[in-house]
């Protein structure tokens, strides 16, 4: 068991647990963002392999991570705006409109990486922003950000207008404002943020493996609402599905005798048991879900 | 158009002139016209679905007019162009009949929406919360700025909306139906707020039912019918009954003709019953009443003081505490909602939309929502059956449109309380009647068949148990009375006591916790 708690309480475990952490943190501001608008955003498995795709081609191609983070902002605001295209201007299904996006995402990137690339698992080695966790630039972004929006939803004009469009459209429609501006601007921000999540994982990894965002997007969905739509909240909840993923990691690189299924299964078994503890307790924005219809 | 205004030298803020609006093939609004004067109080008066909130949202600039002309203190709106925005820039401000408010935002932040003061990126709210302290003094609306919207009460939230209003820097104040859901003290809370308002020369606009209001209040009449003006009258001088007639375009039956009751064995039982509220905490203490047979009991209270759950814990909605529900005897403690129905239950919910109708189901399933088995032959519905039924029933209370595949949703209030009032009516076991808020939002002309209904179902031998918000109605209505205060019953009238002068001050009194000795101390 020592060799457990030893592995725990590593600076090795901590580096870890960041690096995983940082685009379960990037995709969840996503969808809190998105959500809060009232826009369900299951598409952040998308947006988040999106992300990493175009941040590995424009890396590979400049040579510069820089380049390839921004290319990765640049490809998930794309996928939100496809979506906000097929949900706000349409007013498609929020959830099966989501899930054709993920869908979409997944076989575009493999075909593309075939195209550039000539291969269906992998692209040929991509820069990335150094081999520490604790010197990577992104991070302070990624921090910055969740205090920025913790501090925006509060505090300033467009947040207000964002929680108020959430909860009651029709509201903000009597008083002039344009709800559908607004969750287009909040389905555009996330599509960024997301992006940006895919383009840690793609420069942390040094390339883009084919289908890399495995379900992230879904269980920051999950931290969404077990952080009950509030940055903070939401960016802790992240720390903790990641201490399980990093935990497995570091329990497999300490060779600790439990099954390895076992370990794997524990960041989606956590997010099991904490939706279920949370049902009632975390209140989902009142409009969440449903397309807007001008009066 | 200045011609039809009294000749007083008064300035007109608001005229609309032929506004027409079309939904499909529906006529909401029909060349209507509307001269509202400042300082002056306009009440805009007609049955459900007759145009009035289709106007007051064209006058707002949340609805678009097809065809006519608005002017605005003299200004010119092209109706292709009006909007929220640039009504609340003109003057014009709207209190809705279901409040604009974002519930879980504080009131400051509630009515700065849309306009909000900045510092620097951040947003001012402390400047905000100052400016309505300062309102909410200078016109008596009591609120706290820094509470969060959905914590307050209706008539709170009442007070919110009309301070965000005046915070927008509104003087035409436009209210859809603000008294519908208020207590008989908050209502005339408003009307003083209403009074200091129009003296200093606010135009207000106010959508109402309720004719006493109309007269206690109104300088200038507007009577809509179906989507068009059919008069205009001067405030002074008219009465209910005249406006009423305007409205319905006959003379209407206002007070409830009635035997007295012949009241049998005691029917429904209810014992000692403790219930908890949806918050957890005690929402009935200890209350015991008995309906007998023929017979209509009366529950008035402020809404919040145990009506509801009182009325769930009977219909099988809610768990008691402790305490029994019995019925003919049978003892119903065990028994889930639809063994109730089986053996004798009607029940007009308080909340049509959410417990007695599918708005998007026609009228025809409506009417049977609930009894399919009634009408079903096997797995199967009984096509030919349910055409029946909803052919009898139409034409029992006169539903409108006499269109059984008309879906719920697009009928006024009116119409659909009577789809629910047929239904349940008409259950083959009937025993008991559990009738609550059964006129709310509905025009007058369904309200006078509706009480016709439920004193034929208590002439018919059911125990009625009424609750409703109107006092008027719980009077006329019931054979006995008691009233609810904080969960218990405060106080218990029989029909010779209610039929007492002053049985309604004693009512008001034990509405809001003051005892009856007090009162009449």
């Amino acid at each position: 068991m020592s060799d457990v708690f030893g592995a725990v309480f590593s600076v090795y475990f901590l580096a870890q647990l960041v690096r995983t952490a940082a685009p379960y943190v990037l995709a969840a501001l996503g969808g809190t963002i998105s959500e809060r608008s009232g826009v369900v955003n299951i598409a952040l498995e998308g947006k988040l392999l999106v992300g990493a795709f175009c941040c590995a081609v424009g890396a590979i191609e400049s040579g510069s991570a820089t380049v390839g983070a921004l290319c990765g902002i640049l490809g998930g605001m794309v996928v939100g705006w496809l979506y906000g295209l097929a949900v706000l201007r349409f007013g498609a299904d929020q959830i099966v409109s989501g899930v054709a996006i993920n869908l979409l995402a997944l076989g575009l990137t493999r075909y593309l990486l075939k195209l550039f690339y000539g291969s269906t698992a992998n692209s040929p080695p991509a820069p990335g922003f150094g081999d520490s966790v604790w010197r990577n630039v992104l991070l302070y972004v990624v921090i910055g950000l969740v205090l920025a929006f913790q501090f925006g939803f509060r505090r300033t004009r467009f947040g207000l207008r964002l929680r108020a469009v959430g909860e009651h459209p029709e509201a903000c429609e009597t008083l002039g404002l344009s709800v559908l501006r607004i969750r287009w601007m909040a389905v555009l921000i996330a599509g960024g943020v997301a992006g940006l999540g895919g383009a840690w994982l793609a420069l942390d990894n040094h390339a883009f493996v084919a289908n890399m965002s495995g379900g992230r997007g879904y269980i920051a969905l999950a931290a969404v609402i077990m952080g009950s739509w509030r940055p903070k909240y939401v960016a802790l909840a992240c720390l903790l599905f990641a201490s399980a993923e990093a935990l497995q990691v570091v329990m497999q690189v300490a060779k600790v005798p439990v099954p390895r299924e076992f370990v794997q299964s524990l960041p989606y078994i956590l997010t099991m048991v904490a939706m279920a503890g949370l049902i009632g307790r975390s209140r989902a924005p009142a409009s969440l879900g449903k397309p807007h219809e001008r009066g | 158009m200045s011609e039809s205004v009294p000749s007083l030298a008064d300035e007109v803020v608001l005229e609309l002139a032929g506004v027409s609006r079309r939904f499909g093939t529906n006529v909401a609004n029909d060349k209507v016209d509307l001269v509202v004067r400042k300082g002056s109080v306009h009440a805009v008066v007609g049955e459900n679905g007759a145009g009035k909130s289709t106007l007051m949202k064209i006058a707002y600039g949340q609805i678009r007019a097809d065809e006519g002309s608005i002017r605005i203190k003299g200004r010119q709106m092209p109706i292709a162009k009006h909007n929220p925005m640039k009504a609340i820039e003109l003057g014009v401000g709207m209190v809705h009949q279901h409040f604009m408010l974002v519930p879980p935002l504080s009131v400051a932040e509630n009515v700065v929406l849309g306009r909000e003061p900045l510092k620097g990126l951040v947003l001012d709210l402390d400047k905000a919360a100052g400016e309505l302290q300062a309102l909410s003094e200078k016109y008596g609306l009591h609120v706290d700025p820094t509470a969060i919207v959905e914590t307050l009460s209706v008539g709170e939230q009442q007070r919110v909306e009309i301070i965000k209003v005046l915070w927008q820097g509104c003087d035409i104040l436009i209210l859809d139906e603000p008294t519908a859901v208020l207590t008989p003290l908050e209502v005339d809370q408003l009307f003083d707020v209403l009074r200091g308002l129009v003296a200093e020369g606010v135009a207000v606009v106010m959508i109402t039912h309720k004719l006493d209001e109309v007269v206690a209040l109104a300088d200038d009449i507007t009577v809509m019918r179906r989507g068009k003006v059919v008069d205009t009258l001067e405030g002074q001088g008219a009465s209910v009954e005249s406006i009423a007639q305007a409205m319905v375009g006959r003379s209407v039956l206002l007070q409830v003709a009635k035997a007295p009751a012949n009241p049998g064995e005691d029917v429904l039982v209810v014992k000692a019953l403790s219930a908890l509220g949806q918050s957890g905490l005690p929402a009935l203490r200890d209350v015991s009443v008995t309906v007998r047979a023929g017979e209509i009991v009366g529950v008035a209270g402020v809404e919040g003081n145990g009506q509801s759950e009182l009325q769930e814990c009977i219909v099988g909605l809610r768990k008691p505490t402790s305490g029994t529900v019995a019925v003919n005897g049978q003892d119903w403690s065990g028994m889930h909602v639809a063994e109730r129905y089986r053996s004798g239950l009607a029940h007009v919910p308080e909340d049509r939309h959410a417990r007695a109708i599918v708005l998007d189901f026609s009228i025809a399933d409506n009417l049977i929502l609930g009894r399919h088995r009634e009408f079903s032959k096997g797995p199967l519905i009984d096509r030919e059956a349910r055409a029946k039924e909803a052919e009898a029933r139409i034409a029992d209370v006169d539903i409108r449109p006499a269109d059984a595949s008309v879906h719920a949703g697009t009928m006024s209030g009116g119409n659909q309380q009577k789809i629910v009032i047929a239904r349940e009516l008409n259950r083959p076991a009937n025993a008991i009647l559990v009738c609550a808020q059964p006129t709310r939002g509905v025009d007058i002309g369904a309200i006078e068949l509706i009480h016709k209904q439920v004193i034929a179902a208590r002439d018919a031998g059911l125990a009625v148990l009424l609750f409703s918000a109107e006092l008027a109605e719980l009077q006329s209505l019931s054979d006995k009375l008691i009233v609810l205060y904080g969960g218990e019953v405060a106080l218990r009238m029989d029909a010779e006591e209610l039929a007492k002068e002053g049985a309604r001050a004693k009512i008001g009194a034990a509405m809001t916790g003051a005892s009856a000795s007090q009162e009449s101390a």
